[in-house]
């Protein structure tokens, strides 16, 4: 009855929707009279990592649950690692995975339960061997055996990582990855996600609030607002261009309604 | 060049996993366990004692013995066979879970199946202590119907799931505020499945809508086996079919609720 199958990673196509990590193209998600998603259109590139901002509302979360699957877009294409979503999800499920506020690992489960259940659903092979370094690496060792629900919430987050990162995945969704960690945590983890994305050539897309972090992290950044992309370019011509010098002070300038010309 | 697993197909190794998952929870609460065996236990003491005194004031009952013992078992196998099934589902939704689940390669096919193994787990753990009271206090071997204890326990257990995979499709669709309905739609089967009573007491028009009910069959199939000493074949085959066809009804009712529930981001707000 397992008939799981096992097949060489393709190189990237010479097209660029096959080429691309993710490839969406005019999205949209209407909730009855409220457009939460309006024809969104962006391309990322794979080994990048690419920031969401923007502020509540702005369609960032709809936006990344429409990329897992989570949510059917009302009109639009989404391809993921070459593969329409949700239509071929089979065949890119196993190769992603999210970290999100907006789901919990079992409180009354260990660590590395909940990290055995999650490791069995992705197949990973050798997977005791891969959790033991997940622990080492995330430092997960001195709790690894407590049920999830006595962790700290800087624990909690460390968990959930692991659990992202369980099946290796070439593509990582990430929303407020660093959510109430403190600041020496948040660093931390920044710095692992920094590492992952070099060591194994991962895309990663992050939405976040922490504009320190997306500066640090991220190669580029998608500034939402309303259902709309609202800017999209690299940290630094994005603040060269709002003649700032943080990202925080581009995103109030953004969600304040101030234009790049009169910001300037 | 690396190798990746591309999950087609059903997969035992996920179902395991999904298995092993609520075998941790069961292990990890004692109050989840005392909750399983409880309930049962209450049931069949109560009735056995209502079943000793009518026997002892009425020659139908004396005869029949054992009906309405057999009858509270198996409701119980069918009430707690569905209840197993949604448990486990309404523990992702506590849990926060189903986000996970369903960005995971595990596919709805899977999930059900690990439910329906959950509730074959937790339904032992409830009606086995349940069978040895009615032996201990009562006489009542129901393990002595022998054979035919199959085929009403196949029946029960696929009606049990098909409510099951209903239910919890519902609450997956309206989110926790459902919730209710996975504790009482069971009971919405009682009067009609006849349970405790022959379908000939029903008045004609309820009697059709009756024998739509796998349950039905499985009842009077028991009371001709205790009573008359037949064992309907007939019947079973009947209810079988009937089961078949509501199975298929609510996995394709269950597959048009996750749809609808990924139309509305029901999976990211799961609560009230």
């Amino acid at each position: 009855m397992n008939i799981e199958q096992t097949m060489s990673r393709k190189p990237p196509a010479s097209d660029p929707v096959a080429s691309a990590a993710i490839d969406v193209a005019h999205l949209v998600k209407v909730y009855k009279a409220t457009r939460a998603v309006d024809d969104v259109s962006f391309r990322i590139a794979r080994g990048s990592i690419t920031g969401l901002l923007g502020g509540n509302g702005a369609g960032k979360t709809t936006t990344i649950a429409m990329i897992m699957g989570l949510v059917l877009p009302t009109s639009g294409r989404i391809h993921v690692l070459g593969f329409p979503m949700p239509e071929q999800s089979a065949e890119v499920l196993g190769r992603m995975n999210f970290e999100s506020p907006y789901v919990d690992m079992p409180m009354r489960l260990t660590v590395r339960q909940n990290l055995t259940i999650f490791g069995r659903l992705y197949a990973v092979p050798n997977l005791t061997e891969r959790i033991d370094r997940l622990a080492s690496d995330l430092d997960l060792r001195d709790f690894i055996d407590r049920a999830n629900g006595k962790l700290s919430a800087g624990q909690k987050t460390r968990v959930a990582l692991a659990k992202a990162l369980i099946n290796e995945p070439d593509l990582l969704l990430l929303d407020e990855p660093t959510a109430s960690l403190d600041p020496d945590t948040a660093d931390w983890v920044r710095q692992h996600l920094e590492n992952y994305r070099k060591s194994h050539n991962a895309t990663i897309l992050l939405a976040s609030h922490n504009m320190l972090e997306v500066e640090r992290l991220c190669d580029r950044v998608i500034i939402m607002k309303r259902g709309k992309i609202e800017d999209d370019d690299s940290p630094d011509r994005i603040m060269a261009r709002y003649n700032r010098d943080t990202l925080e002070e581009v995103f109030l300038d953004v969600a304040r309604g101030r234009t790049r010309e009169s910001a300037t | 060049m690396s190798e990746i697993a591309v999950h087609r197909g059903l997969s035992l190794n996920r179902i395991n996993a999904m298995v092993l998952r609520y075998w941790y929870l069961l292990l990890s609460s004692w109050p989840r366990l005392l909750e399983l065996v409880y309930w049962p236990a209450l049931q069949i003491i109560t009735w056995g004692f209502l079943q000793n005194y009518i026997s002892q004031t009425s020659g139908f009952f004396a005869q029949a013995g054992g009906t309405l013992i057999g009858a509270v078992i198996l409701w119980d196998i069918l009430f707690r066979g569905q209840l197993g099934f949604s448990i486990s589902f309404l523990e992702e939704m506590w849990a926060r879970n189903l986000g996970n689940l369903m960005m995971s390669p595990l596919k709805p096919i899977e999930f059900l199946i690990s439910l329906m193994i959950m509730s074959l787990i937790r339904l032992a753990i409830g009606v086995i202590p349940m069978t040895l009271l009615a032996l201990f206090f009562f006489g009542f071997n129901f393990y002595a119907i022998g054979l035919p204890l199959i085929a009403f326990f196949c029946n029960l257990i696929f009606t049990s799931w098909s409510v099951g995979i209903f239910a919890s499709g519902l609450v997956l669709r309206n989110g926790l505020g459902a919730e209710s309905i996975v504790w009482t739609l069971m009971f919405a089967l009682m009067p009609l499945a006849c349970i405790y009573y022959p379908v000939s007491v029903l008045p004609p028009w309820l009697q059709v809508v009756a024998w739509m009910l796998p349950p039905t069959y499985v009842f009077e199939g028991m009371r001709a086996l205790l009573i008359d000493h037949v064992f309907r074949t007939e019947l079973m085959v009947d209810a079988l079919v009937i089961n078949a066809v509501l199975l298929v009804a609510s996995f394709s009712i269950f597959l048009a609720l996750l749809r609808s529930a990924k139309r509305n981001s029901s999976l990211l707000s799961s609560g009230e």
